[in-house]
């Protein structure tokens, strides 16, 4: 082993008590770090999860569309003119909106209803544990996802309630479909959807545009842009970056997590950094030794640089595992935090960074030694 | 006549600025030789340290030349006296300055490290070193479970591994029993008349007289007398 890495090691682990509350600091630090952006990984798909499970080539919406929630409407009259365009096999009408559910007992609770042609497949509830999707095409029929049948006072498939004044029976059960919002989802076809939601028939909120197999999607798109006015045609990607970027960015949550994530990391570099420069003070006259046996400069850095990787590897470490309860935690909740590895890998180099850029401090002052003080103490 | 190992001569080095600048050295010249044990001997704030702070390319003369083994230190940045003191220079301290956390094989080893050397061969070496000094037993041995005497003889151990020319010593008796004095000056001698090494020790105590080759007393930063040892 390296005698400058069984250094640093020895070093660090000197005054253990110190030691802890440097792992403790960077743990705390990192899975701040994580839970933050597991959290804005998190509501980045939950907020896409709609546009993720719809079988669109394109979808059209009314100009000015900032997320897929979001109730505009335009005409369905556009249906035909987008049907009449050379490569598109289906133009689906999608129809979503709150409403209000009314339970058996009289309890009432907001739910979010969507509405698609169920025959053509636009946006269909998927995930079935109880029923089937053909179920949904029989009357007062819907579909609900059990983590929400407390809120809706159901307990599965017959069970019946009302929307706005209307009633409906629970034909379909889903697992997993949670919303952001809090706010159940509400399956339908798309013309009840319509009557439960207020919205006019000849109204949707969307097109879903399936194209034919050898159709240009650019050539398509261009051609809906300049027959249908007053819409936008955007690519499923297209359209949940917008959405992403409305709900992240426009309602400032996706700013609120990113300073919390800010502030993890200002929270370690400040731990790691007080740590090295403290273990460094306490050291010093070892490392002066080190100078007056000719050590170069660079030979202490690598000592300061690989306590602070040690600490780096040890506390990251530790993070991922207590990030790996916690997302086991969080998994079945409204918003779970999702971690990709790729958030893996950009916090492990994080926590390196962070750990390295906290030793400068320790390392301007080991610059400053000199040597001849060994001669002194 | 060969060239001496060190060479000081006419060294100046002011301390401090302003009001506060104190001369603490005025015109010093000193050559050490190979072979020769030289001890140096002067009353507190006679400049002592600082002559060897200087000698040991730690510290650079404000006026005069210093030359090590035929390297001039004029001119040169804390990285270049770094080289010098690395290839040339090996130092005992009256306090020791061993690390705490590594044992005493690891401590010689430090020695060899800073140089660059393969850690296998520099094991052995700080082994042979160890022995050389009467610790073969106590290589796996940390500094706290050894005794001040067996301390001296470890960081005497790490001074003489890389084999430099030349080797200074500040009090290195100082914190040592009578008994323990004379073992450590033995060694020291040793290390001068076997291997050929300048030897400079920095001295209060007259009981270590009799190891000196010659002997130079510093008053006021000027040498004021030069003699040959008591040589026994």
């Amino acid at each position: 082993m390296p005698l400058v890495f069984t250094l640093a090691f020895r070093n660090l682990f000197h005054d253990r008590l110190r030691f802890i509350a440097t792992v403790i600091g960077i743990v705390f630090s990192i899975v701040l770090v994580t839970v933050q952006m597991g959290l804005y990984l998190g509501f980045g798909r939950m907020v896409t999860t709609m546009i993720d499970h719809a079988s669109a080539d394109l979808w059209v919406m009314p100009r000015g569309t900032k997320c897929f929630e979001d109730p505009s409407l335009l005409n369905t009259r556009e249906r035909y003119r987008a049907l009449a365009i050379n490569g598109v096999a289906e133009a689906i009408p999608v129809v979503i909106g709150f409403a209000d559910w009314r339970m058996p007992g009289g309890a009432m609770t907001p739910v979010f209803v969507i509405g698609s042609d169920l025959r053509a497949g636009g946006l269909q509830p998927w995930d079935l544990v109880e029923g089937r999707i053909e179920a949904l095409s029989s009357p007062k029929a819907i579909a609900v996802d059990r983590s929400y049948f407390d809120r809706l006072g159901v307990s599965g498939i017959g069970a019946t309630a009302e929307i706005r004044q209307q009633p409906v029976r629970v034909a379909a059960v889903t697992n997993g479909i949670r919303s952001f919002t809090t706010t159940p989802f509400v399956f339908m076809d798309v013309d009840r959807a319509r009557a439960h939601t207020g919205v006019p028939s000849g109204k949707a909120t969307y097109l879903i545009i399936r194209l034919n197999s050898d159709a240009n999607l650019d050539h398509v798109r261009r051609q809906l842009m300049s027959d249908i006015t007053d819409v936008e045609v955007l690519s499923p990607a297209e359209f949940r970056e917008r959405s992403r970027t409305f709900w992240l960015f426009g309602t400032g949550a996706g700013a609120a997590l990113f300073a919390g994530a800010l502030l993890g990391v200002i929270v370690g570099t400040v731990v790691v950094a007080q740590t090295l420069y403290a273990s460094t003070k306490e050291h010093l006259n070892e490392f002066a030794t080190l100078r007056a046996m000719g050590s170069s400069r660079r030979y202490i850095y690598n000592v300061i640089v690989w306590q602070a990787l040690l600490s780096a590897v040890i506390g990251f470490s530790i993070a991922a595992l207590v990030s790996d309860v916690v997302v086991r935690l969080t998994a079945a909740t409204a918003l779970p935090i999702v971690i990709t590895p790729g958030l893996i890998g950009g916090l492990f180099l994080l926590t390196i960074v962070m750990c390295i850029g906290s030793s400068i401090a320790a390392i301007v002052q080991v610059t400053r030694i000199d040597p001849a003080m060994v001669f002194t103490r | 006549m060969t060239e001496p190992l060190i060479e000081a001569v006419n060294v100046t080095k002011d301390l401090g600025s302003g009001a506060a600048k104190v001369a603490a050295l005025k015109g010093v010249s000193l050559a050490l030789n190979g072979g020769e044990l030289t001890l140096l001997m002067g009353p507190s704030g006679s400049g002592k340290t600082t002559l060897l702070s200087i000698l040991g390319c730690m510290l650079t003369p404000t006026e005069g030349t210093v030359r090590i083994c035929q390297h001039s230190t004029a001119g040169a940045d804390p990285e270049d006296l770094a080289r010098l003191r690395r290839e040339h220079v090996g130092f005992v301290f009256q306090s020791f300055h061993l690390f705490p956390t590594l044992s005493a094989t690891d401590n010689v080893r430090l020695a060899l490290d800073v140089r660059g050397e393969p850690s296998r061969a520099a094991r052995v070496r700080s082994r042979e070193a160890l022995a050389k000094v009467g610790l073969a037993h106590k290589t796996k041995a940390y500094p706290r479970e050894l005794s001040g005497g067996e301390q001296q003889r470890v960081a005497i151990a790490r001074a003489i591994v890389g084999n430099p020319s030349i080797i200074l010593a500040d009090e290195p008796t100082a914190a040592l029993d009578g008994e323990n004095g004379q073992a450590i000056m033995k060694i020291l001698a040793e290390v001068a008349r076997e291997r050929g090494h300048a030897v400079l020790i920095v001295t209060h105590d007259p009981r270590l007289l009799p190891f000196a080759d010659r002997v130079v007393h510093i008053e006021d930063g000027r040498i004021i007398d030069q003699q040959p040892g008591k040589l026994q």
